[in-house]
């Protein structure tokens, strides 16, 4: 099998392959153009007559759960990252299948971090034969020096539900690490000593996913309340000594910035938001967790404090900060994706305006509608941006895999979108003629602000409108460019070959951007 | 194996400069290694402009080590230039083309509410300061350079002052003590330093030194330019010289005080009420005014703490203070809100100036505001209100045809 094959150029001029891992692919064709028909894929038939009646489905260990769940070659296996830096289960996964000798898996998990390092010998000695999910850091180096077997898949966290959904990926075995669970497989993030907020993100894995094994550290008898995961989509409950470090949950990037330029930046953006008349009695927003978005989250609680408003509610990615808008009246709901800190979690098991949601809710391209087109404004990073306000958040300017898409894409629909960026990070210009790799069309990018000065997508004649009197530097794109490599130089481009080693998904499932592999 | 020189910082932490490493070798020939962070984006430009410099200053062998994170270029020159000169002796300085945005010169009498100290060898601090919008960006050479770097500063600074856009803000450097500062001149006076401070001042003869070395660089350039100083008092004796010190020269426009040292100095403990201190701010203050220029307080060294600098910027108003130094960025707006004038403030002046204005077109000798009688200082003061208003975009330059206009 070819690891890829029949490369056309797709509606955004990128040339991408249209047969990945041997499946056919569909390349990009615009926003709104990929309409699937037909019917969602299902998964087979369960009874209960097959499962213990006394609801006691506790396994021994991990690896009899995986040997029962019928772990073989070629297998799909799916996780979560709640757990963040702290997921302990992944790695024993595959451990256990590199210890039964079984080949050529597909990861599926909802995103990858630095603690599945160690993974990386068992995409070398062939356990596992590609990742389709986010690679970070070491392994997205890994990725990008063409080491992996199989051609890397990068999809949303709305991209992710909708492939469960139509079939395009199936799972075979999904291991749900769950803080809190019961023997019948009920599981719930928002208590335990690895308490991690929510499990949303394996709401599909569950739902779909041929075999569902729940791995705990707490086992509480039936009932375990709130069950975020139900149990009828149970097959087997493990109880290990630790299910997660509960330390390494805490994502690094939940503080506000000390950071003088960029409180500058979230200041800009709170003002222009503001100017523009975004900010309202009313309002909602999403702002991701690094620590400028954060700031602007503060701004934001200041204006609406001032003028006595209220948002209606914030799309998060929770921590302490939404968390006391909610508790002091600023906004009505926090409609939460995934929780940050510990302040998020005990939130949500205390607040009844603090909901959690999941990718279906929130991002899904099969859903009747999804929560992420209603948000008057979303608040997003980039590590590139050109000239035509295409954006890549997935890779360095030096060509490495870097981040994962996370739900950057989905967040895109909001009814205005901003990236507040520095114009340069240590001499690396991030507005460039063209995108390393194109991650979203520039029709979805608003506004891209500066230190330097702002500019507004000459799509949004509104925004140009409205922010026609404003102290803040409005200027063009191209200016913006200019005026990084005024101070930092015209960048050389990286170097890579025409070997195809990942593809980025839309959120549709068509195939929007190739990452090839870097000639080091 | 030859003596090797080296500049720079490397690290882990370290971001926006370079360590570099040079040593004269026996046999032909340059052997250039560079390590860099953008090695893919800029490896080429970096290893391009280092040969420039090598052959700029004339060296044919040599080892020259780069260890870079990201310098800009005047960055990396400035790196390069101070090794080499540890090693080789010359007249010769390697110096891309002044910024046009650089080329501006300020006023005596200038709105100097505040000024931000930068540390002269920290190039990654320097590169986004102007943007934050400070009337001053003060490059230190002094107290925030270690012993050791002292050398290499000196062509960072130089550099900085060349091609490191300021976004207007005047241009400061604060030279070593006199003597030993008298040498930090020739990096600064003939590369657009607007400003001097000169530290740890204790007489008129030390601000005649330094005016002596500006006229004689000026004199061998055939150059000049205003160039302000801005001595520091920071012991008892300077306090006691401050308006000898204030007075000593037409260019000294602003008197200012450094607490640390002069309480140091004095055997206390500062302290946030500040009494201790009360004499010497007042007398530094006095001897400022006497001698027609700015009193400048000194810096508020708890940047996390913004409602007790607020107070502080009010206490230093009401005494007579017209601006502040800082050191870090984000305390700039709280000093320029609060050493403005506020709305009652502007109000009052306004109708004072508008009252004089009045008796003079109308010939009368006494200015009246309602049944009261205004004085001369009372006009010039709120004169200066209006200015400072308008210079800091409070009060529009055409207020007294508005104000008129309102009165129709």
């Amino acid at each position: 099998m070819k690891k890829y094959d029949k490369l056309v150029k797709n509606a955004a001029g990128r040339m991408v392959p249209t047969e990945i891992n041997g499946e056919v692919q569909v390349p990009f064709m615009g926003i709104g153009k990929f309409i699937p028909t037909g019917r969602k894929f299902a998964p087979r038939i369960s009874s209960c007559a097959n499962y213990p009646a006394d609801g006691n489905k506790t396994i021994e260990n991990l690896k009899e759960a995986l040997i029962k769940a019928g772990l073989k070659d070629g297998m799909t296996i799916s996780t979560h990252h709640h757990f963040r830096n702290g997921d302990v289960i992944a790695n024993q996964i595959f451990d256990i299948a590199h210890e039964l000798g079984v080949k050529n898996l597909r990861w599926f998990p909802s995103a990858s971090f630095p603690c599945h390092e160690p993974l990386i010998k068992y995409l070398e000695d062939g356990t596992i034969n590609r990742i389709e999910g986010s690679m970070n850091g070491i392994l997205g180096k890994f990725c990008s020096q063409g080491r992996m077997q199989g051609v890397g898949v990068l999809r949303s966290h709305g991209g992710r539900y909708q492939a469960i959904q139509d079939g395009e990926v199936q799972i075979d075995i999904a291991v749900i690490a769950a803080p809190t669970a019961d023997p019948f497989g009920n599981a719930t993030g928002d208590r335990g000593p690895a308490a991690c907020g929510l499990l949303g993100f394996a709401l599909g894995d569950s739902q779909y996913a041929d075999k569902v094994i729940v791995v705990t550290d707490n086992l509480v008898p039936f009932p375990c309340i709130p069950w975020q995961i139900h149990g009828n989509y149970v097959d087997y409950v493990v109880v290990v000594d630790k299910v997660g470090l509960p330390e390494k949950i805490v994502s690094g990037t939940t503080e506000v910035t000390k950071s003088p330029d960029r409180l500058l930046i979230a200041e800009m953006t709170a003002q222009f938001c503001d100017e523009a008349g975004i900010v309202r009695d009313g309002f909602s927003y999403q702002a991701g967790s690094g620590g400028t978005a954060l700031s602007i989250g503060i701004y934001f609680s200041e204006i609406l404090k001032k003028r006595g408003w209220k948002a209606r509610f914030i799309r998060a990615g929770s921590n302490k900060y939404p968390v006391q808008m909610l508790e002091e009246g600023l906004v009505d709901y926090i409609l939460d994706g995934q929780t940050f800190d510990l302040e998020g979690v005990r939130s949500m098991r205390e607040n009844d305006g603090h909901i959690n949601t999941s990718p279906f809710t929130s991002y899904n391209f099969h859903g009747k509608g999804n929560f992420a087109s209603m948000v008057d404004v979303v608040i997003l990073g980039a590590t590139e941006v050109d000239v035509n306000f295409n954006a890549n958040v997935v890779s360095h300017s030096d060509g490495y895999l870097l981040h994962g898409i996370g739900g950057w894409q989905n967040c895109l629909f909001s009814k205005c979108t901003i990236l507040p960026i520095p114009l340069f990070r240590d001499r690396i210009p991030v507005v460039k003629d063209e995108v390393t790799t194109l991650c979203a069309p520039g029709e979805l990018i608003d506004v891209i602000i500066t230190e330097r000065g702002i500019a507004i997508n000459p799509l949004r004649t509104d925004l140009i409108e409205k922010m026609k009197n404003t102290t803040l530097p409005i200027v063009t794109i191209q200016d913006l460019k200019a005026e990084a490599e005024k101070i930092c130089g015209v960048p050389a481009k990286p170097r890579f070959s025409d070997e195809v080693v990942a593809v980025i998904k839309w959120v549709d499932g068509t195939v929007i951007d190739a990452v090839r592999k870097v000639i080091e | 194996m030859g003596k090797i020189a080296t500049a720079g910082n490397k690290g882990k932490r370290v971001r926006s400069d370079c360590f570099v490493s040079f040593e004269l070798t026996e046999n032909e020939g340059i052997e250039l290694r560079l390590e860099s962070k953008v090695k893919t984006l800029y490896g080429k430009d970096i290893e391009q402009l280092a040969l420039d410099v090598l052959k700029f200053f004339d060296i044919k062998n040599c080892i020259l080590e780069i260890d870079d994170s990201g310098a800009l270029p005047y960055v990396q020159t400035a790196r390069i230039e101070a090794a080499i000169k540890l090693l080789v002796e010359t007249d010769k300085n390697f110096l891309f083309d002044v910024f046009e945005e650089n080329k501006f010169e300020t006023r005596k009498d200038q709105n100097r509410f505040s000024r931000l100290y930068l540390p002269g060898n920290t190039p990654s601090l320097m590169i986004n300061a102007g943007l934050h919008k400070p009337n001053g960006l003060i490059l230190d050479l002094e107290d925030a350079v270690a012993f050791d770097k002292k050398h290499e500063a000196r062509f960072m600074v130089r550099n900085a002052l060349r091609n490191l856009n300021f976004y207007g803000a005047e241009k400061m450097v604060r030279i070593n003590q006199v003597p030993k500062g008298l040498e930090d001149l020739d990096f600064l006076v003939p590369h657009g330093v607007n400003l001097i401070l000169v530290p740890k001042c204790e007489s008129a003869d030390q601000i005649k030194q330094v005016n002596d070395r500006i006229a004689q660089i000026h004199a061998e350039l055939k150059i000049s330019r205003p160039i302000w100083l801005m001595p520091i008092i920071e012991s008892a004796l300077g306090v006691i010289k401050s308006y000898e010190i204030a007075s000593a020269s037409d260019n000294v426009v602003a008197l200012a005080i450094g607490l640390e040292d002069y309480t140091a100095d004095l055997g206390v403990k500062r302290t946030a009420a500040g009494t201790e201190s009360f004499f010497a701010r007042t007398q530094v203050v006095n001897a400022a005014k006497a001698a027609g220029i700015q009193a400048i307080d000194s810096v508020f060294s708890d940047v996390g703490d913004m409602e007790g600098l607020k107070q502080n910027v009010i206490t230093s108003k009401s005494l007579g203070f017209d601006g502040m130094g800082c050191i870090h960025p984000r305390q700039i707006k709280v000093i320029h809100d609060n050493f403005a004038p506020d709305a009652t403030e502007i109000d009052k002046a306004k109708k004072i100036v508008n009252a004089f204005i009045i008796a003079t077109e109308q010939g009368l000798g006494v200015v009246s505001l309602g049944t009261k009688m205004i004085d001369a200082p009372v006009v010039k003061r709120a004169q200066k209100t209006i200015n400072l208003a308008i210079s800091v975009g409070l009060l529009n330059p055409t207020w007294r045809e508005e104000m008129l206009a309102e009165q129709v």
